[in-house]
């Protein structure tokens, strides 16, 4: 099982991501309002949906870790937000690259992007706040407070930024999207989310040996000290 | 407290008050302290002002937000300071050892910092006004109001993080890292209605950032009061 895990999930992240990319570039046809440029999309919007996942199982595992004390749900916390801010960074800059040719600006204070962006903000400091803490049991206890905090942030940023003003296309539907295109969207959706599994495992592998380490009984004091 | 034999455990509200008490004494105890913070805010109104130049029109119109701006930094200074003095010479310990929840000693902590904000922000508004040149077009109530929602709505994220941060290592950079993201809503909700209460509010729209404001307030009071026992705990 660890096997297949192992060397099974690069090999289908790897061969997900070459499938959906095929189809996204070179399959599905060109757009009628935005024409080529539309493609991003493929990319877009599957990092909006994983960095979105990434964090409620960041915010999940630490309530699982308030409520359990268990260090695997701190490992898995700690792991989920590693790799969601690299989508969440992926995400906006994506998001730019796509809105300086359709909306002739790179940032835009629309609700959505301005979310987005605020998260990863909070999440960069949650992964701050790890870095500063030594002590096992505080770390995760105050991570797991500082990501309950954050998580429930999220409906109040995204409310407060509506109302304060905002060109964000609405949410796509199937109406709005051809068969093709949802098609090649699902595709590089499960690519992406193949992506976080393996990254998620790794990161969780690599939270795991470290609390291990940090929990075992420290080695017998030698005599040339003392 | 006196007489250990009369209340082993006194309610939550008079625990609160004795948290509180003991919080202004110290800030009494250590003016100047306080005196530096409010300085310190009252230079950043000074400083906004050469970052957008000497347009008169310009600087009214931001003055809601220089204010919140100002108040927002100087907070940063007064919640690290609050649990700074408990870090010193471990009197975290000792408040964990009192026979209080610590329901209390976040409700008192929290609130000594919403009423030092509140007061700073007494003593910045004005000049915010004066230096901006901004008129006050609404109701002094309706300013009081939403300084003290907006203040509230700073310590209470605030006073989790502080209390954590003063624990942690780079605790300095830690505070702001971690509370100005979850801010933000607050912030767009005081700026907004601030400026609301100074240039007039034709369309009625104060209400409403008034009670996103006091929905933030609810949510982190609450949270903070259930989580606030696992931040300090042993």
């Amino acid at each position: 099982m660890r096997r297949a895990l192992r060397l099974g999930l690069p090999a289908a992240t790897l061969v997900a991501l070459a499938l959906g990319s095929a189809l996204g570039l070179a399959y599905v046809p060109e757009e009628r309002h935005m024409g080529e440029v539309y493609r991003i999309m493929f990319v877009h919007v599957p990092a909006a949906w994983i960095a979105l996942l990434a964090f409620t199982v960041t915010f999940v595992a630490s309530l699982v870790y308030l409520f359990k004390s268990s260090y695997t749900a701190d490992a898995l916390a700690e792991a989920s937000a590693h790799v969601g801010v690299f989508f969440g960074a992926l995400l906006i800059v994506l998001g730019a690259i796509w809105g300086k040719p359709t909306w002739g600006v790179w940032w835009t204070w629309d609700p959505r992007l301005t979310t987005a962006a605020i998260m990863l903000f909070a999440f960069a400091g949650y992964l701050a706040l790890r870095r500063f803490v030594d002590e096992p049991e505080r770390r995760a206890t105050w991570s797991a407070v500082a990501g309950v905090i954050i998580f429930v942030d999220v409906p109040v940023v995204w409310f407060s930024v509506r109302w304060w003003g905002g060109l964000h296309q609405i949410q796509s539907s199937k109406e709005t999207v051809g068969a093709m295109m949802a098609m090649a969207l699902w595709v590089n959706a499960v690519a992406f989310l193949l992506f976080y599994l393996w990254m998620l495992r790794l990161r969780f592998v690599v939270a795991h040996r470290r609390l291990r380490d940090e929990l075992a009984e420290p080695p017998a004091l030698d005599d040339t000290g003392a | 407290m006196s007489g250990v034999a009369q209340a082993a455990s006194p309610s939550l509200w008079r625990a609160t008050l004795g948290v509180l008490a003991k919080d202004f004494l110290i800030e009494w105890r250590g003016r100047a302290r306080v005196n530096a913070t409010v300085f310190f805010a009252m230079m950043t109104l000074f400083v906004f002002s050469f970052a957008v130049g000497p347009d008169g029109n310009v600087l009214a119109r931001n003055a809601g937000g220089y204010l919140w701006l100002a108040i927002l930094l100087a907070s940063v200074l007064a919640l690290g300071e609050s649990f700074r003095v408990e870090a010193e010479n471990n009197a975290l310990e000792g408040l964990r050892l009192l026979p209080i929840s610590p329901r209390a000693l976040f409700l008192g902590k929290a609130l000594a910092n919403t009423v030092l904000l509140f007061a700073l922000g007494l003593l910045l508004a004005p000049i915010a006004v004066g230096l901006y040149g901004a008129a006050l077009a609404g109701s002094a109530w309706h300013g009081l109001g939403v300084l003290a929602l907006g203040c509230a709505a700073i310590s209470a994220p605030g006073t989790v993080y502080a209390a954590i941060a003063a624990q942690a290592r780079a605790r300095d950079v830690l505070l702001p890292l971690l509370l100005f993201p979850v801010l933000i809503p607050a912030l767009v909700g005081a700026v907004k209605a601030t400026a609301l209460v100074l240039e007039g509010d034709p369309m009625g729209q104060l209400g409403s950032w008034i009670v996103l404001l006091a929905a933030f307030d609810v949510m982190y009071w609450a949270i903070g009061l259930a989580l606030f026992g696992r931040v300090i705990e042993e």
